[in-house]
């Protein structure tokens, strides 16, 4: 899971892609996510370090993430490996 | 470090239409405490779900519907509709206030001579009343409000045998300009059926006519239709002076008055929109000034409001199941109280507000309850924040109905606390266990062993 090198995304939470011209807005655990995805870290790394930072159980999290990228994929934000 | 509260990750798309005028705001800020109690503790007490009444909101509500007539008409009295919350503290807040009782069953009745209102203060309505029903009312000289033919020539054979002369009043449907007129109780007043019922009471000498009741609609939205209603009781009253010369007591205007619940399809929230006590104490107090009543002779006005009385002063207190996505994308959340606690969710966009501190970011969430049935649905769509399993929340103005209306249905209902004016919680009543239910059951002996 990669997010498209050419989509923009500000510390505020701000999402723009290029491609398509549409914008979104993420919370800020979501531009986390987001900024790990740049930094082309995998799942499992991901997971830890939210669970390092925030208080949530790791099947919890894999749920809500799993659900997340899933509509990231589905804006076309970000592709599979 | 202390880790941060989690918040599951959202990403929204930013619509570029223009905004809904029309949208209501986002429930993201919390309903952390009700009258002090916190609502963590509640649920940590009492178990989830739970029901929760504010002793100081019945209180606070009823004074203000008070003052909004007392200022404007100088004979009012209010009646307790018991069928609106018949749980016998809140019944008793409102005796407490000066209330009377207007119950429409036997049950009913019962139920308010036990806390011990008199008979001569309990106003019987419906169209069910037994013979050991309206026995009973004649002998404590209660107020019978007759709904239909067959229930006033019963009276009348009752009066054969019963020395005592029944107070009775007639229910008259009638039309206000409202739509869905309601002409299935009692007697109609513009083709004469009103008028046909008075006729046969004056005529059977054996009871007292003290009184004319109508009850127009229900969560009425309109003024003015009270107004008309009581114009035309009014008429009625003044022509039973020039007929009989007799006088009416009482004019019951019934209830219907709206709580602050948003209607299922409301443009706006009916906190905003719905009309006001002051509104309806204007259009009836009006009208009644205004008719030929002689001043001192003006009739006691009797109210019969239920739900905009105690709505407001119930809490539904929850918790989250899971959180879904449905097959379209939208977010489903599930929570542990369904449709058969909360019947009122057929009516009304209940408000739903969380009971933690959540960040401003919401998203757009269908609210299902815990029963195995398609049509469990608690919010088609309603405005949330993030919330995460086992995460609180509160369901606002659900004290009229629910805990009259609620049904027993795969799962055993829940305790109902009441918090005083102290801000102390009281168990008002206890949650069901399968003890209580079995006892109603009875196996026979022959269907009591079997082998798999």
């Amino acid at each position: 899971m990669k997010i498209k090198p050419n989509i923009a995304v500000s510390d505020s939470g701000f999402v723009f892609n290029p491609d398509t011209g549409e914008s979104f807005t993420v919370n800020p655990i979501g531009v986390d996510i987001i900024n790990y995805l740049k930094d082309n870290k995998n799942t499992g790394e991901i997971s830890t370090q939210i669970r390092q930072k925030y208080n949530v159980e790791q099947p919890t999290f894999e749920k809500d993430f799993d659900d997340f990228v899933g509509l990231m994929l589905n804006y076309s934000l970000v592709i599979n490996d | 470090m202390e880790k941060l509260r989690y918040e599951r990750p959202l990403i929204k798309r930013l619509e570029s239409e223009m905004p809904n005028k029309f949208g209501m705001k986002a429930e993201h800020f919390p309903k952390s405490h009700i009258d002090g109690v916190a609502v963590k503790d509640l649920l940590e007490e009492h178990g989830s779900p739970l029901f929760v009444i504010s002793e100081k909101t019945i209180r606070n509500t009823y004074q203000r519907a008070k003052k909004a007539f007392s200022t404007r008409y100088p004979k009012v009295q209010f009646a307790w509709s018991y069928k609106t919350n018949y749980m016998d503290a809140v019944c008793n807040i409102y005796h407490q206030e000066g209330s009377w009782a207007e119950v429409v069953s036997g049950f009913e009745y019962d139920k308010a001579i036990k806390n011990g209102v008199p008979g001569k203060r309990i106003i019987f309505n419906g169209p069910d009343k037994t013979i050991s029903d309206l026995t009973k009312a004649i002998q404590n000289e209660s107020l019978i409000h007759i709904d239909h033919l067959d229930e006033l020539y019963t009276i009348v054979e009752l009066t054969e045998t019963i020395k005592k002369r029944p107070r009775v009043a007639i229910r008259v449907n009638m039309d206000t300009g409202v739509y869905p007129m309601w002409d299935r109780f009692g007697f109609n007043y513009e083709n004469g059926q009103a008028w046909d019922a008075l006729n046969k009471i004056m005529a059977s000498g054996r009871m007292d006519l003290i009184g004319l009741h109508t009850h127009i609609g229900t969560f009425m939205l309109s003024a003015k239709a009270y107004g008309v209603a009581a114009r035309k009781l009014a008429d009625l009253a003044l022509g039973l002076k020039r007929k009989y010369n007799h006088d009416i007591k009482y004019i019951d205007l019934g209830g219907g008055f709206p709580s602050k619940n948003t209607l299922k399809g409301a443009y706006l929230p009916g906190n905003d929109t719905n009309p006001v006590f002051d509104d309806f104490a204007e259009e009836i107090a009006s009208a009644l000034l205004n008719s030929e009543f002689s001043p001192d002779a003006l009739p006691l006005l009797i109210l019969e409001t239920g739900r905009a009385l105690v709505d407001d002063a119930g809490f539904l207190l929850g918790t989250v199941i899971s959180n879904k996505r449905s097959s379209k994308g939208k977010r489903n959340t599930i929570i542990d109280i369904g449709v058969n606690l909360l019947f009122t969710s057929f009516w009304y966009d209940h408000k739903i507000s969380p009971a933690q501190e959540f960040t401003h970011f919401n998203e757009e969430t269908t609210v299902f309850g815990p029963l195995c049935m398609n049509i469990d649905v608690i919010r088609e769509s309603a405005l949330l924040p993030l919330l995460n399993r086992g995460d609180h929340f509160v369901i606002h103005s659900v004290g009229a109905y629910n805990m009259t209306q609620w049904m027993q249905f795969i799962t055993l209902r829940p305790r109902i606390v009441l918090i005083d004016m102290n801000e102390k919680v009281h168990i008002i009543r206890e949650a069901e266990t399968m003890d209580s239910f079995n006892k109603f059951e009875n196996t026979p002996e022959h269907l009591k062993k079997f082998e798999l």
